[in-house]
């Protein structure tokens, strides 16, 4: 199927998800969409694949113009999109999940349905068994069935969203193999990953989304430095600080090994000092909020030790943590951070107020103070959910302890305006010149460039060793992110 | 942007709640229309049944008690975002424990009024017993509060009945009449001779009231409570102990649930009855949404279901009508008010959007 997308755009609230964006993708060839957090690629293959409508622009299906309005019109009209997260239903079996959203007849022909799931999965040689419980299969076994799935609906295009996160080296390969299968049986394949590696390797032809358009495209043999360039390129103002005279420790990971959902880390090590910041970079899920959790103790880790201030600390609570002057932003500010329903001045009075009897005089007096000093645009009354984004980070910030010794923050400026952004990062720093140390995750390279020390990066749970900020570039620190440059890092960091 | 809440117009607020009111009031007339009585008379008598007499009058009170009590304990758990359904089972145990240490101390040298008060603070332990088993298999067991509690429940009602049937039953033949009433000193002690109604079980509940509304509304603990029901994971980060907060709060609510049981072995029935919760768990969930959670209201709400409740009583009496009339009232009472606060939520969600 040979598809066309003219001019399709897309804002959410202030932000231009897709402005403008025009690509052809002629049948049975593999497209690889390539583009940084936030650029945009989700939002195009969502509209593609009928999850939400463009605001304006055209979608041409084989020369035809096509309206797509749900994901299951577009199933009927051939395309089939595979989440990162297999959209599946665990507790049910895989011939259930086979057959589910299927139309037909009120009884399914389930004798038939398995025939087929079985031709179908020899023809691949996927070795899974129609009766087996969904909950039991790997990542790559789920992802293969909802391949025979979209594929038994008559899905003539296929969608694939960061198919390679976690899965394993040989089913990668055979998901591959596959691909390409399909690809020479006039399939048409939008594979859509920030890995450069895989793009590379797979992609017939390459588009760079940034800032939710179009950047450039790109045909094999391809040049690495120029899809990072185009994938990250932007004026980035360099780094203003002072690196301070390292302190002393303040946390101290040693050989730490963590297990999320899809993700392994392994024996990570390294101080965070006083008076210093260090960025965790990579994509989104690469590790980095499992790691900065286990900084808070909100996460344990299966091997190796979290001490703070020289105090072994591993295996307790994030109250423990607490008590030791650590303090922990999450990226949700409302559904973690703060509490909807209560209002500022409650919020005060629960992080410091002791005692039996509230009093109210005095917390409303701190909460005017606060809002004051963080210039909070609220009054102690308001609830915290009417507050704009950029001033609920800030009253997570009004929040924090006076004496702190450690700040983990998750993406602590995002969908921040400049002057916020700005403002967050002052008072930041002033806690660092107080000898507290910062370490923080961003999906913005320029943040992580400009106010880091040091830098971590992430890339499918590896993790690097700690980089001196002043030594990286965008070009370099976007290559490490897209997984290129890491033989070299070793020699590199020296430690 | 402002409070989404205060989008739109009290008055128009007002009006959906009134609404909600008369379409409760007009289903039930079309229920009573539907079983051929007069709806105009049965109101009528429920509301003589009610405040007809000072005889009547005082029966609600008695019926309020329980009620208010019941509400009091499941304000505290509804503030920490908990369903404590299992609040049936926890009376239940309240009464349990209550009967047993009056039925030690009849016939002892004990002082009876040390007796009364030492059985009414065991079924305040014996709900809260019962409240943390829900507590604590919640916690650390996975089990949502909601299917615990019913599971509760149904365990409570069979150990009343097996100590009435078995070990308690009455010299003879056990019966459903429940078992041997106490002696008259080991009664909480009433208005007359012929009344159930106890000034101190009437001051106990107001005292939990009052107690609840000064906890939730001016207590670090309160608040505390509050973070933890309305959003938990925010409230840890912040520095709150959650499921300790979520335990005690279970505690609380089995406490006021036990003295509800309590009260009504030693001021009403005089002791363990089958059905001894008499449904003001139920209820008092019912009287706790309709009121919205709030402690001052909640009172008043009691006061209105306790009416309605007394008062059906002269259905059957006088116009041949069951007097399950009463829960009709209440039931579509709570679904309309809760459908209003649904509409008028849609509404001021939709006001909000237009306005951005």
């Amino acid at each position: 199927m040979q598809i066309e997308l003219r001019e399709i755009r897309k804002t959410f609230g202030p932000v231009r998800a897709n402005d403008g964006i025009t690509l052809s993708v002629p049948g049975a060839s593999i497209q690889g969409i390539l583009g940084e957090n936030g650029a945009g690629k989700s939002t195009l293959m969502k509209i593609l694949s009928g999850f939400i409508r463009p605001d304006s622009g055209a979608i041409l299906l084989d020369g035809r113009a096509a309206t797509i309005r749900s994901p299951a019109d577009a199933i009927r009209q051939g395309i089939g999109m595979l989440h990162q997260d297999p959209l599946d239903f665990p507790p049910l079996k895989v011939l259930d999940n086979f057959i589910l959203g299927r139309s037909g007849s009120l009884f399914p022909d389930r004798r038939r349905a398995a025939r087929e799931f079985r031709d179908l999965a020899a023809s691949f040689d996927f070795g899974i068994d129609p009766d087996a419980w969904v909950n039991g299969l790997t990542v790559g076994e789920r992802q293969q069935l909802e391949i025979l799935r979209l594929l038994w609906f008559g899905a003539r295009a296929l969608i694939l969203d960061e198919p390679t996160t976690g899965i394993s080296q040989p089913q990668k390969e055979k998901l591959f193999a596959t691909l390409r299968r399909l690809a020479a049986q006039g399939m048409t394949i939008l594979f859509v990953s920030h890995k450069l590696e895989d793009v590379e390797l797979l992609c017939s032809s390459v588009a760079v989304l940034r800032q939710g358009a179009l950047v450039g495209t790109a045909r094999p043999p391809y040049e690495t430095a120029s899809l990072v360039r185009m994938m990250f390129e932007r004026e980035v103002a360099p780094s203003r600080r002072v690196p301070p005279s390292p302190g002393a420790p303040i946390l101290s990971l040693q050989g730490v090994s963590l297990e999320a959902l899809r993700l392994q880390i392994s024996d990570v090590s390294f101080d965070a000092r006083a008076g210093e910041v260090i960025g965790l970079a990579g994509m989104e899920g690469s590790g980095q909020s499992v790691l900065l959790s286990a900084c808070a103790g909100l996460v344990h880790p299966v091997a190796g030790r979290v001490l703070v201030k020289k105090r072994d600390l591993t295996g307790q609570s994030y109250h423990a943590f607490m008590r030791d002057g650590v303090a922990y932003l999450p990226a949700a500010r409302l559904e973690q951070g703060l509490v909807g329903g209560l209002s500022l001045s409650d919020h005060f009075v629960l992080s410091e107020g002791r005692g039996l009897f509230i009093d109210r005089k005095g917390a409303g007096d701190l909460a005017a103070d606060r809002i004051c000093t963080y210039n909070i645009k609220g009054s102690p009354s308001n609830t915290v959910e009417s507050l704009s984004g950029g001033n609920q980070q800030r009253m997570l910030l009004a929040l924090l302890k006076r004496s702190l010794s450690l700040i983990l923050l998750e993406h602590p400026t995002r969908g921040l305006d400049i002057e916020s952004t700005l403002y967050i990062w002052s008072r930041l720093q002033e806690r660092c010149a107080q000898g507290a140390s910062i370490v923080f995750i961003s999906a913005d390279l320029d943040e992580v460039l400009q106010f880091s020390d040091r830098v971590l990066v992430f890339f499918a749970g590896r993790v690097s060793p700690p980089l001196p900020a002043d030594q990286l570039t965008v070009e370099s620190l976007g290559g490490l992110i897209g997984g290129k440059g890491w033989e070299t890092l070793g020699k590199a960091a020296g430690a | 942007m402002s409070d989404p809440r205060r989008r739109l117009p009290r008055a128009s607020t007002t009006l959906l709640q009134l609404a909600a009111i008369v379409l409760a009031i007009l289903l039930t007339t079309l229920v009573l229309l539907a079983a051929n009585a007069p709806p105009v008379a049965a109101y009528l008598n429920i509301l003589l049944g009610a405040v007809g007499s000072w005889n009547v009058a005082a029966n609600v009170v008695v019926s309020w008690v329980p009620l208010l009590l019941a509400t009091a304990g499941l304000l505290v758990t509804f503030t920490a975002g908990l369903w404590n359904i299992g609040i049936e089972g926890q009376i239940t145990l309240g009464a349990v424990f209550t009967t047993w240490i009056l039925r030690a101390a009849q016939g002892t040298s004990v002082d009876p009024d040390l007796a009364i008060a030492l059985s009414i603070l065991a079924g305040m332990a014996g709900g809260a017993l019962w409240a943390l088993l829900a507590g604590a298999l919640k916690t650390f067991g996975g089990v949502n509060e909601i299917f615990g509690g019913l599971g509760l429940n149904f365990v409570a009602s069979a150990l009343n009945l097996w100590l009435i049937f078995g070990p308690w039953k009455r010299p003879g033949v056990a019966s459903m009449s429940g078992t041997v009433p106490f002696v008259k000193e080991l009664w909480l002690p009433t208005l007359s001779a012929q009344s159930r109604l106890a000034p101190a079980a009437v001051a106990l509940a107001l005292a939990a009231v009052v107690i609840v509304y000064v906890l939730l509304q001016g207590t670090h603990f309160g608040l505390r409570l509050k973070a933890v029901g309305k959003n938990s994971s925010a409230a840890y980060l912040l520095g709150v102990p959650t499921w300790q907060h979520m335990m005690i709060s279970f505690a609380l609510c089995g406490v006021f649930a036990g003295l509800a049981g309590a009260v009504q072995v030693t001021a009403v029935y005089h002791r363990l009855i089958p059905s001894i919760s008499s449904g003001y768990g139920y209820l008092g969930l019912m009287v706790a949404m309709l009121a919205g959670f709030r402690a001052a209201l909640a009172a008043v709400v009691a006061l209105f279901f306790a009416a309605l409740n007394v008062g059906s009583i002269q259905l059957p009496i006088v116009l041949k009508q069951d007097s399950s009339l009463a829960g009709v009232l209440q039931g579509t009472l709570v679904l309309f008010v809760l459908l209003a606060q649904g509409v008028r939520q849609r509404l001021s969600s939709r006001t909000s959007r237009r306005a951005s």
